[in-house]
């Protein structure tokens, strides 16, 4: 039989946004794949040299509204390191705090999303269920459910709400409770590893080659986690196991998973850690309003490694900020996965990378 | 010493002549200036002999009388980052394309020739990524205009009337 592209998107339920997987297959068997991004681009980098350094936040928030905060944080970060900002100990804390409760609301929604790419609607609905409780916690620390606008240049918007570790220990020691069920469901679901394991491979050459991030790298066997390799805020001071594939074979789809659900736990343990850790203080710096200089700063975003490299000529406004969107670079290296596969497993080996159109396409 | 004090040692002995400026630029990270014909041998050699397995990002920068592509290397063994500025002339925006080296590149180049039109010599497929096909500007570049007085009115702009 000859071979022939299929086009998957720009309208698909898979996609969790807008963007097109073209696929060539020959019968069921995938031989080529191209990815066909842009159709979410809103030109980030050119707004944001219009607008005063303060004022992006707003922006940055919406690259992916799954994690808002990590990507402010990691752009007022870049902005601090610019400018040398020094932000205080209890801003570093509750930003750690704020970046963790985001992780696992971001992790969350990933597993709420690819549950229902395998077929597994519960899955949905539990992983939304429990979301919830952690978009609780942010709405009480920021007052928003998505889009807080929260990280500052400096430090952040507002200190601690009282009572607040309360909260964050009922609901982590609820949380932790669900995650064995959720692995019950996941984990020793015959039909879940069958559709998983095996599928969707890259070595981790491979990977390291095409700028694989995060966990997707981190489920290759890979140990590099950039809060433990270059450790910014008090992340070298919070003790916590980086998620890596330990077994033989990893990088499938199946080690994506299983790095991404361990993920959630260790993000648990720091955050009852960093807030018993909270010292007393002030929670922000006076940031100056011009900056002059270049700066970047790279942190472990929930899908990867976000680097933000910030130009400033001494206006209020930045001259040029670079985004490096994490999925950007995994898309690049999507076909690797996909080759050699069915056709029916495009569906598993996408999701399981956790794919954000929002920061991919700026 | 730091390890990047030894690293930047044994980058200013491998290429006396190359580098215009060569600088740690804070704990963890050596910037480097190098002129656009320079970039290859450099790459190659921060690749194969002094480790640095991973390109984290390519950014063009737009200068008004020169452009910029700022590369970011990254060593996972002894977390250094290095940022290699290569200079390019405004008139002739062409450099060599580090697809060979890395195929990380190859998405973060495409990305620099749609928005900013920097050509990479070299490069497998230098098509637009993020804008229509038919598009016929590079956007981030300092003369493409921008409407900044409907961005948003601030307080002080109303004050002052302007900057």
């Amino acid at each position: 039989m000859a071979e022939f592209w299929v086009n998957m998107g720009p309208q698909h339920p898979m996609t969790h946004g807008l963007w097109n997987m073209r696929v060539k297959i020959d019968g069921e068997t995938i031989v080529d794949a191209e990815p066909e991004i842009g159709y979410l681009h809103r030109g980030y980098e050119k707004i944001m040299e219009v607008r005063e350094f303060q004022k992006n936040v707003v922006l940055t928030d919406r690259l992916c509204y799954v994690s808002s905060v990590t990507w402010s944080h990691a752009y007022c970060l870049a902005v601090e390191k610019m400018a040398g900002i020094e932000v205080p100990p209890r801003g570093q804390w509750i930003r750690v705090v704020s970046l963790e409760i985001q992780r696992v609301a971001s992790h969350l929604m990933w597993l709420a999303a690819y549950g229902p790419d395998l077929g597994l609607l519960t899955g949905l609905l539990w992983a939304l269920r429990e979301r919830e409780l952690f978009l609780d916690l942010l709405q009480l620390l920021t007052g928003a459910r998505m889009n807080q606008n929260f990280p500052r240049v400096g430090g952040v918007r507002n200190d601690l709400p009282p009572d607040f570790d309360k909260y964050c220990r009922k609901v982590v020691n609820h949380f932790m409770k669900k995650l064995d069920e959720y692995e019950d469901l996941m984990h020793s679901s015959k039909i879940f590893l069958m559709r998983t394991q095996g599928v969707g491979r890259i070595s981790t050459a491979d990977a390291i080659d095409w700028g694989v991030t995060g966990p997707n790298l981190r489920a290759c066997g890979f140990d590099v986690d950039l809060r433990r390799k270059e450790p910014y805020e008090t992340y070298e001071e919070v003790d916590f196991e980086p998620q890596v594939w330990r077994g033989a074979d990893g990088g499938d789809s199946y080690a994506r998973f299983a790095c991404r659900f361990g993920e959630m736990r260790e993000s648990c343990k720091i955050i009852l850690q960093a807030i018993d850790k909270a010292p007393s203080g002030p929670y922000r710096a006076k940031a100056p309003r011009r900056a002059e200089g270049e700066g970047f700063a790279r942190t472990e975003d929930s899908r990867g490694e976000a680097l933000f490299y910030v130009i400033g000529d001494g206006d209020d406004r930045p001259y040029r900020v670079k985004i490096r969107s994490p999925v950007f670079c995994t898309m690049a290296a999507t076909p690797l996965m996909l080759r050699g596969n069915k056709m029916a497993d495009v569906v598993a080996i996408l999701g399981s990378v956790d794919v954000c159109v929002g920061e991919m396409d700026k | 010493m730091g390890t990047e004090d030894v690293l930047m040692q044994r980058v200013q002995g491998r290429f006396p002549s190359e580098f215009r400026d060569l600088l740690i630029a804070r704990p963890g990270v050596i910037k480097g200036v190098i002129d656009r014909q320079d970039l290859m041998k450099v790459a190659t050699a921060l690749r194969d002999e002094m480790g640095f397995e991973h390109l984290s990002c390519i950014t063009a920068v737009d200068w008004k009388d020169h452009f910029e592509c700022v590369y970011h290397f990254y060593d996972y063994d002894t977390a250094v980052t290095f940022q290699l500025n290569a200079l390019i002339p405004y008139n002739d925006p062409k450099v060599d394309s580090l697809v060979k080296l890395w195929n990380a590149a190859n998405y973060h180049e495409r990305e620099a020739w749609d928005l900013m039109g920097i050509e990479f010599v070299g490069h497998p497929k230098l098509d637009r990524i993020l804008l229509p096909k038919d598009f016929r500007y590079h956007p981030l570049r300092k003369d493409f205009p921008q409407e900044t007085e409907r961005q948003y009115i601030s307080r002080r702009k109303l004050k002052t009337g302007g900057r």
